[in-house]
């Protein structure tokens, strides 16, 4: 196999590992803070012990985050140096910003969330949630910022450098803010930080619902519920909202993108169609087995029903992306967003009318609602990065100015040869199935724990308030802990 | 401000990230290798990992930082660097990986072979990183074959020779004295009486091999020396890495480890200044053929773009230096284990 198609697959393999994590530490982190809110304003421990249940699940998400997040960091260098050449003046400053401004708050303050509860007071712990919340959506921000850039290009313009005797060409910023907010740059990330909020409105609520159906820590599932599902709700509408805008922007930043999103190989003067499902044949320029519904595709695009939407026959032939895989994975997304908005929405009025408790199917069709949120993410990711093929910075025209873009192929590092990317797959392969069941198997084991009884709370403070003898209070504590496992301490503290 | 001194300026911002990098990760790195000798039991090797528990993630945040701004000022000497040492990256991930993930799982499960299995992990992770650090600065010490047009023509087997392993060895012995001195510093009683009976053990590898590596350098890398031979002020940089060596014995002698950290911190700023030194002013020297090396002036990024982030630093970096003392504070004093512990 070539040095393109293993480096694509690596970074594939590597970027979709990773994104597991940080849209659940986004999502969870805003869950927390709303749950020591709540503490913070009623003092009652039951949120005392759900927060504190969360912030335990939240480390062992974040860790992860952060262990596949130094790869892809520097993966750019390793795998994709003459791509790092091109646009290093451009995407390195947004690297750094992120760097600067987002990680040292992330992982600062997480001391203070993960290792601070008998440290600091209530008010810093909420800062400190706060801060380590806020951290993780600047991150989101910058990353998606030069991300967008890739794709919609602006703020820039190509030098011409001598190397050793062949000019090569380099995009360098003319207008940082310009370069910041480029056209894509707001949707996307409105889009993609709510994904992150659906994912952790339903996360949280699935593991209440969990509780629920095993009649288990039912003060601290009920308090979060009434946090979670109405979240649940109101970021699935959101996102349906932000998705549309988007799709919107994309027939004139990335026609080629949106083309293959709805396999529409021909342009017509008639209004565009919208496909419910189908199986696209790009070799052929065909869907079979295709369900479309007329003119909801230029309604949608255009909010005009008769105008018809570019096709992919306007595109050069060498310029065009796949087809089958934008196509399946932006219907799969659109698809499970529809449902989890019928399910958030069911779910919050059986909760209204008091009625949820009894639905017992309901409660476990919340329980799987992760899965399909971070399926959900992870679809759109690869529309999003499939449909801007064959180019890793699309071409863009600057005040009437064509500007070239960079090729997926030409952003290769020279010097790598297939055997070490190769033996890279492999071993990465191997640590990230490992990490993926260490991550499932101590999530499953914090979970089964669940959060402590308020009482066990209440009782663990007065002992730490008035004796200072660590040992004994572990003592105390493990052994006043639940066979259920509700203990202040894990068992392996026992 | 002019395109020099800006380039000038950045070179040493990204020193400054590096020396924050090493003289933090540094000791928990050390601490890593240290980990398996020093604690006897379940509790101690415990408290050995929660000494860097609240900590270690924000060290290795100067690591990515500096990743970022080396792609944003230098991106040629980003992508050329890193490319050229591919597999030794790789495995320098996996270790950053296996060492988050070891201090992370390891207390989450009640099981003795668990637990040996993330300590084992962590011991190696911690040891190969600093190896790893090591080879590479040796490497880039001594120059590279590289090509024309910045293409890397050595592969793996050639960054591994004797120099590069010293140097490796060199950083080994520096981080794990590093970690011992901050061990001390956070422990008590018999665990902490062990520490002090590693300390010297551990000043005398290191010393060795600090005047190995100065010989080898003299005799392997002499374009390591131009620099301070055209610059005779410059000298004051190896005259103050040799004092703050000798003058960790002499702190720990005094009773005083905080001071006696502050010299091991300031033995790797000096170290890490003697590298720049060393390699100003290029990136990546070509072993082939000077005109390849990636130098100060071809990897740098537009004007406009160091300025930007000359911007952003100065924005950024003053927020960064509060909280990280901040957390250092909230954090200060012996190591306890408590429920939220590892």
């Amino acid at each position: 196999m070539d040095v393109e198609i293993l480096s694509r697959l690596q970074f594939a393999l590597t970027i979709m590992f990773h994104y597991l994590f940080p849209p659940l530490s986004i999502g969870l982190g805003l869950q927390l803070f709303l749950c020591e809110w709540r503490y913070f304003r009623t003092r009652d421990p039951a949120w005392e012990a759900a927060a504190r249940f969360w912030t335990r699940v939240f480390a062992v998400n974040f860790a992860m985050g952060v262990a596949t997040g130094i790869v892809m960091e520097f993966e750019f260098g390793t795998n994709w140096a003459a791509y790092s050449r091109f646009v290093g003046d451009v995407f390195g400053s947004a690297l750094a910003a992120e760097g600067i401004f987002a990680f040292f708050l992330e992982s600062g303050f997480l001391a203070v969330l993960v290792f601070g509860w008998d440290r600091v007071g209530v008010k810093m712990h909420l800062f400190s949630t706060l801060m380590v919340f806020l951290g993780s959506v600047f991150s989101a921000v910058w990353i998606v910022v030069a991300n967008s850039w890739q794709q919609t290009p602006a703020g820039y313009h190509i030098v011409w450098h001598d190397v050793q005797g062949e000019m090569m060409p380099r995009a360098e910023v003319t207008d940082f803010w310009q370069m910041v907010l480029n056209p894509s740059s707001v949707d996307r990330l409105t889009h993609t930080l709510i994904g992150a909020f659906v994912l952790g409105s339903f996360f949280v609520a699935s593991v209440c619902s969990f509780y629920l159906l095993r009649q288990r820590h039912l003060e601290v599932a009920r308090r979060c519920l009434s946090i979670a599902l109405p979240s649940a709700l109101l970021f699935t509408l959101l996102a349906a909202l932000t998705g549309h805008d988007s799709a919107q922007k994309l027939v004139e930043t990335q026609p080629a993108k949106l083309a293959a999103m709805e396999a529409h190989f021909h342009t017509t003067d008639e209004p565009t169609g919208l496909y419910l499902f189908g199986w696209p044949d790009a070799k052929n320029e065909k869907v079979h087995l295709g369900v479309q519904l007329p003119y909801l595709l230029s309604a949608m695009v255009y909010n005009d029903p008769m105008k018809p939407v570019p096709g992919m026959d306007q595109i050069p032939a060498d310029e065009r992306p796949p087809v089958w895989l934008p196509f399946q994975m932006f219907h799969l997304m659109v698809g499970i967003g529809t449902m989890m908005i019928v399910v958030a929405a069911f779910g919050c009025w059986s909760w209204y009318r008091g009625l949820l408790e009894r639905r017992r199917w309901l409660l476990w069709v919340i329980v799987v609602m992760p899965v399909a949120a971070m399926t959900a993410n992870q679809a759109g990711w690869i529309t999003a990065e499939v449909g801007r093929q064959p180019w890793i910075v699309y071409p863009s025209v600057q005040a009437g100015v064509p500007m070239m873009g960079l090729r997926t192929a030409d952003g290769l590092s020279e010097s790598v040869t297939a055997e070490q990317v190769l033996s890279s797959i492999i071993l990465f392969g191997v640590i990230y199935s490992l990490l993926f069941a260490v991550w499932v198997f101590v999530l499953h084991h914090k979970i089964q724990h669940g959060p402590e009884s308020p009482e066990e709370l209440t009782r663990y403070k007065l002992l730490r308030s008035g004796e200072h003898n660590n040992e004994s209070i572990s003592e105390v504590i493990s052994h006043q802990g639940t066979s259920r496992g509700g203990g202040l301490m894990e068992d392996d503290e026992r | 401000m002019s395109y020099e001194a800006l380039t000038f300026i950045w070179f040493v911002l990204l020193g400054v990230l590096l020396c924050g990098y090493a003289i933090l990760d540094g000791f928990d790195l050390g601490v890593g290798m240290l980990h398996p000798f020093i604690a006897k039991d379940d509790r101690e090797r415990r408290l050995v990992m929660n000494s860097i528990g609240p900590l270690w993630d924000g060290n290795e945040v100067w690591l990515v930082t500096f990743g970022g701004a080396l792609f944003a000022a230098f991106p040629v000497a980003y992508a050329t660097v890193f490319s050229s040492f591919y597999t030794a990256f790789f495995l320098l991930l996996t270790c950053l990986i296996g060492r988050a993930v070891s201090l992370e799982f390891r207390s989450k499960v009640q099981s003795a072979r668990w637990r040996s299995v993330w300590d084992a992990g962590f011991f190696l992770s911690s040891l190969t990183a600093a190896a790893l650090l090591g080879i590479a600065a040796g490497n880039i010490m001594a120059g590279m074959e590289l090509g024309p047009k910045y293409k890397y023509e050595g592969s793996l087997l050639s960054q591994i020779y004797w120099y590069p392993l010293l140097v490796g060895a060199l950083t080994v012995s520096l981080f794990a004295l590093h970690g011992a001195i901050y061990l001390y510093l956070k422990t008590e009683d018999e665990l902490q009486d062990r520490v002090r009976r590693a300390i010297p053990r551990l000043i005398y590898a290191f010393a060795s091999l600090y005047v190995i590596v100065t010989l080898a350098t003299w005799w392997h890398v002499p374009h390591a020396t131009e620099n301070i031979a055209a610059n005779p002020i410059l000298w004051i940089v190896p005259i103050l890495n040799g004092l703050a060596v000798m003058n960790i014995p002499r702190a720990m002698h005094l009773g005083k480890p905080a001071y006696a950290f502050f010299t091991s911190s300031m033995v790797i700023l000096a170290f890490a200044s003697l590298f720049s030194v060393a390699i100003f002013p290029n990136f990546m020297l070509s072993t082939i053929d000077p005109a390849f090396s990636v130098t100060l002036d071809n990897a740098r990024s537009s004007q406009q773009t160091l300025g930007t982030m000359l911007i952003i630093a100065a924005i950024g970096i003053p927020c960064v230096l509060s909280y990280t003392v901040t957390i250092y504070w909230i954090f200060r004093g012996k190591v306890k284990l408590d429920p939220h512990s590892y």
